[in-house]
């Protein structure tokens, strides 16, 4: 009983992770019809937004010690970060600390940001090209975005930590009433669980309950009478695609202290995605969520060592059993609406 | 000629001197100038473009002719490779049966894939092969480790039983991949000048395989069943009201395509016995994707153009440093030079994948042709200038290579 509850627990946040991408791809696909491969790279950008943040937070002043040599004999440099002189020394450290936490704050305005320029810029002229046509140059788009990150920031995965007060992990069995260690749960992993469900129930309450989304599910049925209805549903639509940026982008900063961000993280995630998305129906944002948790508490249920010691390299591949069984005896998907897709 | 028409015949005639002259076309420049390293006309390179020559043009018969964008045609390249390893593991040295084993494997692989990713269309057909290569990659790296050797990737070894041939060879090294005697590595250099042209044996052998390769896929364009392939692109719908089955068709075409990638993977362990899992990661699916559109899609010549570029310029763009730079600028202000060279640094070099990109970019949102339509276009400019009454000629000639 315990083992399973673990590789539930360890199961969510992979799922979160998968769900917060695979929803914004649905959004995207869903309102404008265009198939995004460079979804993935918004995800990893959002994971450098928190890089950028702690390095942004850490610019120091360096001053020589006057009392303390290095190894060579030299004075000592010291560092002492600008908000660390700003705000005095502790306030300063705690800040610098909760870099991540404070990087939600600054990816939403950038990935917004991103968003329309890329809505705008680029997407825009594909509504009425071929899908085909919409993979090919979202895919070029991601090398092209993967490849800027990488020039500025590495080619090396860059470890950010998150706040000291989550690092470790508490007993999560106890609470249950398993025996001590049964199941050990790290804090963030939580914290991102969490975060990912506030995040998912806005995005519903945001469609649900404001007149804005009301407009835009309408969009969503039928782009025509809604436009003939005088509402410019293509803003609303740019503004969604901002929205989906955002997702992926929060989703990225948050996975950070997880996965040290580096720059080919998002093509990594967007091949599980897409499969996400297949299996979830095309165009179903209910769907998307629901297969990303499924998935991801099946990859690590097939990790177990007693099903891998059943089945060999089961844990490698079971996403993609899983996603050809359902494409193969549900074509739309879990919970694809008719008519999405098939030409 | 070989039962083609006047224009194919003359493409074909192109290509085959262009395959065949290639150790000279590629290498323009002479040895010890400052332009050698642009040429490309070495062993190894030459190998390359050829091969992926041959994988692009099998993609483009698939992608080209039935709109089925696959992004899982790697899987059958690396099971190729593999084939062709354990041939050479098993029972001689000799690359024929080799390559024939991993045609015809690729071919069944394709055969089981293609059977089940093409119930769908569409996006779920690309999902669907994605996956399948995930898969292959994954088990190939981990499972499947008693038949692939995980990541270190299959290699000959001292003790590799060879039925036909010999373990080792008498001064006790590996030996080396062959034709009959021909040995693939053996390369003649002719002096010529200040020039150095390099023949190889392999490089002669992927240019045969090549010109059969295109023979067969201009002979497949022009034949009853490349139109039915082009008219399930055009309205698949229609032609299944019309009581037509077009599953055997595509089907057809996705094994023929993934027995030239069964081709290209024996190929290239032909040239160098060694067979890894990266091989069949979905980048490389990617890549065979980029030349073909980078190229033109359901053009003839257009997938060869598209691998010769790409993999040209991964081999040149990458080398260029600051220090060739500075040395192409030097007549600029120090100022100047400097400053142009800041702004060319991130493209060149590690950067090329980002020139790459943003090439690939441009081509899909402005020329959905790819290079083909780009050299159409700039040739019918041309006539249109020199004569204006030949309109409606120019629009018939505007597809030559098609």
């Amino acid at each position: 009983m315990d083992a399973i509850i673990l590789q539930i627990l360890n199961g969510l946040d992979k799922g979160s992770a998968y769900a917060l991408i695979a929803l914004g791809l649905t959004l995207i696909f869903g309102t404008l019809g265009v198939v995004n491969f460079a979804h993935g790279a918004l995800f990893m950008i959002g994971a450098f937004c928190a890089v950028t943040l702690q390095r942004i937070l850490s610019l120091s002043t360096v001053t020589l010690s006057k009392t303390e040599t290095n190894f060579l004999g030299q004075p000592a440099e010291i560092k002492t970060p600008y908000v660390e002189s700003w705000f005095g020394p502790e306030a300063g450290a705690a800040i610098i600390d909760w870099s991540v936490p404070l990087a939600i704050l600054f990816s939403i305005p950038v990935m917004i940001a991103i968003g329309f320029i890329m809505e705008r810029g680029l997407i825009k002229h594909f509504y009425k090209r071929p899908h085909a046509d919409q993979i090919l140059v979202t895919f070029g788009l991601a090398i092209v975005l993967q490849e800027v990150i990488k020039y500025f920031y590495g080619a090396n995965p860059i470890p950010t930590g998150a706040p000291e007060v989550f690092k470790g992990s508490f007993d999560f069995g106890v609470l249950l009433g398993f025996d001590p260690n049964a199941i050990i749960y790290p804090y963030w992993r939580l914290v991102y669980f969490g975060f990912s469900a506030l995040i998912i129930s806005a995005v519903f309450a945001f469609l649900q309950f404001t007149t804005f989304g009301m407009v835009v599910r309408a969009g969503m049925a039928d782009r025509e009478t809604v436009g003939l209805l005088g509402i410019n549903i293509d803003k609303r639509f740019t503004i969604m695609f901002g929205l989906a940026a955002a997702v992926a982008g929060l989703a990225g900063v948050m996975y950070a202290p997880i996965n040290s961000p580096n720059y080919h993280m998002g093509m990594d995630f967007l091949v599980l995605s897409f499969v996400v998305v297949v299996v979830g129906g095309m165009g179903s944002l209910p769907g998307a969520v629901l297969a990303g948790f499924m998935l991801g508490i099946l990859e690590s249920f097939a990790s177990m060592n007693e099903i891998k010691s059943l089945i060999p390299g089961i844990d490698q591949i079971i996403i993609y059993v899983v996603a050809i069984l359902i494409l193969l005896t549900r074509p739309r998907g879990l919970m694809g609406r008719k008519g999405v897709m098939e030409e | 000629m070989f039962g083609l028409a006047k224009k194919d015949a003359t493409l074909l005639l192109v290509v085959v001197g262009l395959t065949l002259l290639a150790p000279f076309i590629l290498n323009p420049f002479p040895t010890d100038s400052a332009m050698a390293q642009f040429n490309a006309g070495y062993p190894d390179l030459m190998q390359r473009f050829v091969i992926f020559g041959i994988f692009a043009i099998g993609f483009n018969i698939l992608f080209g002719l039935t709109g089925y964008l696959s992004f899982g045609h790697a899987a059958f390249l690396g099971v190729g490779s593999y084939s062709a390893v354990w041939m050479f593991k098993l029972l001689s040295m000799n690359v024929i049966p080799a390559i024939a084993l991993s045609v015809v494997v690729a071919g069944l692989f394709s055969l089981l894939i293609g059977y089940v990713s093409l119930r769908r269309s569409g996006i779920y057909f690309s999902i669907l092969t994605l996956a399948f290569a995930q898969m292959s990659f994954n088990l190939a790296y981990s499972v499947l480790t008693p038949i692939t050797n995980g990541e270190t990737g299959l290699q000959l070894t001292l003790n590799d039983p060879r039925v036909l041939g010999i373990s080792q060879t008498a001064d006790g090294s590996i030996p080396v991949t062959g034709l009959f005697g021909l040995e693939m590595r053996s390369t003649y250099t002719m002096d010529v000048g200040a020039w150095a042209f390099q023949f190889n044996v392999g490089y002669y052998l992927c240019a045969v395989a090549l010109l059969v390769a295109f023979y067969l896929a201009i002979r497949i364009f022009r034949s009853p069943f490349g139109l039915m392939l082009r008219a399930v692109k055009s309205n698949q719908q229609r032609m299944n009201y019309t009581g037509l089955n077009t599953r055997p068709y595509t089907l057809a075409a996705f094994v023929i395509s993934g027995m030239y990638a069964g081709l290209a993977g024996g190929l290239m362990a032909s040239m160098d016995p060694l067979a890894g899992a990266e091989r069949m990661q979905w980048t490389a699916s990617g890549e065979v994707v980029l030349m073909t559109i980078l190229g033109g899609a359901g053009t003839l010549i257009g997938p060869v153009l598209g691998a010769g570029f790409i993999k040209y310029f991964e081999n040149i763009f990458s080398k260029i440093n600051d220090n060739v730079l500075h040395g192409w600028f030097s007549f600029m202000p120090d100022g100047l030079e400097n400053f142009v060279i800041t702004i060319i640094h991130p493209f060149i070099g590690k950067g090329w994948h980002l020139t790459l990109g943003l090439l690939f970019m441009m081509v899909v949102i402005f020329l959905p042709g790819g290079l083909v339509e780009g050299g159409q276009r700039i040739a019918t400019l041309f006539k249109r200038g020199k004569k204006d009454d030949d309109g409606a000629d120019t629009s018939k000639a505007a597809t030559p290579a098609e």
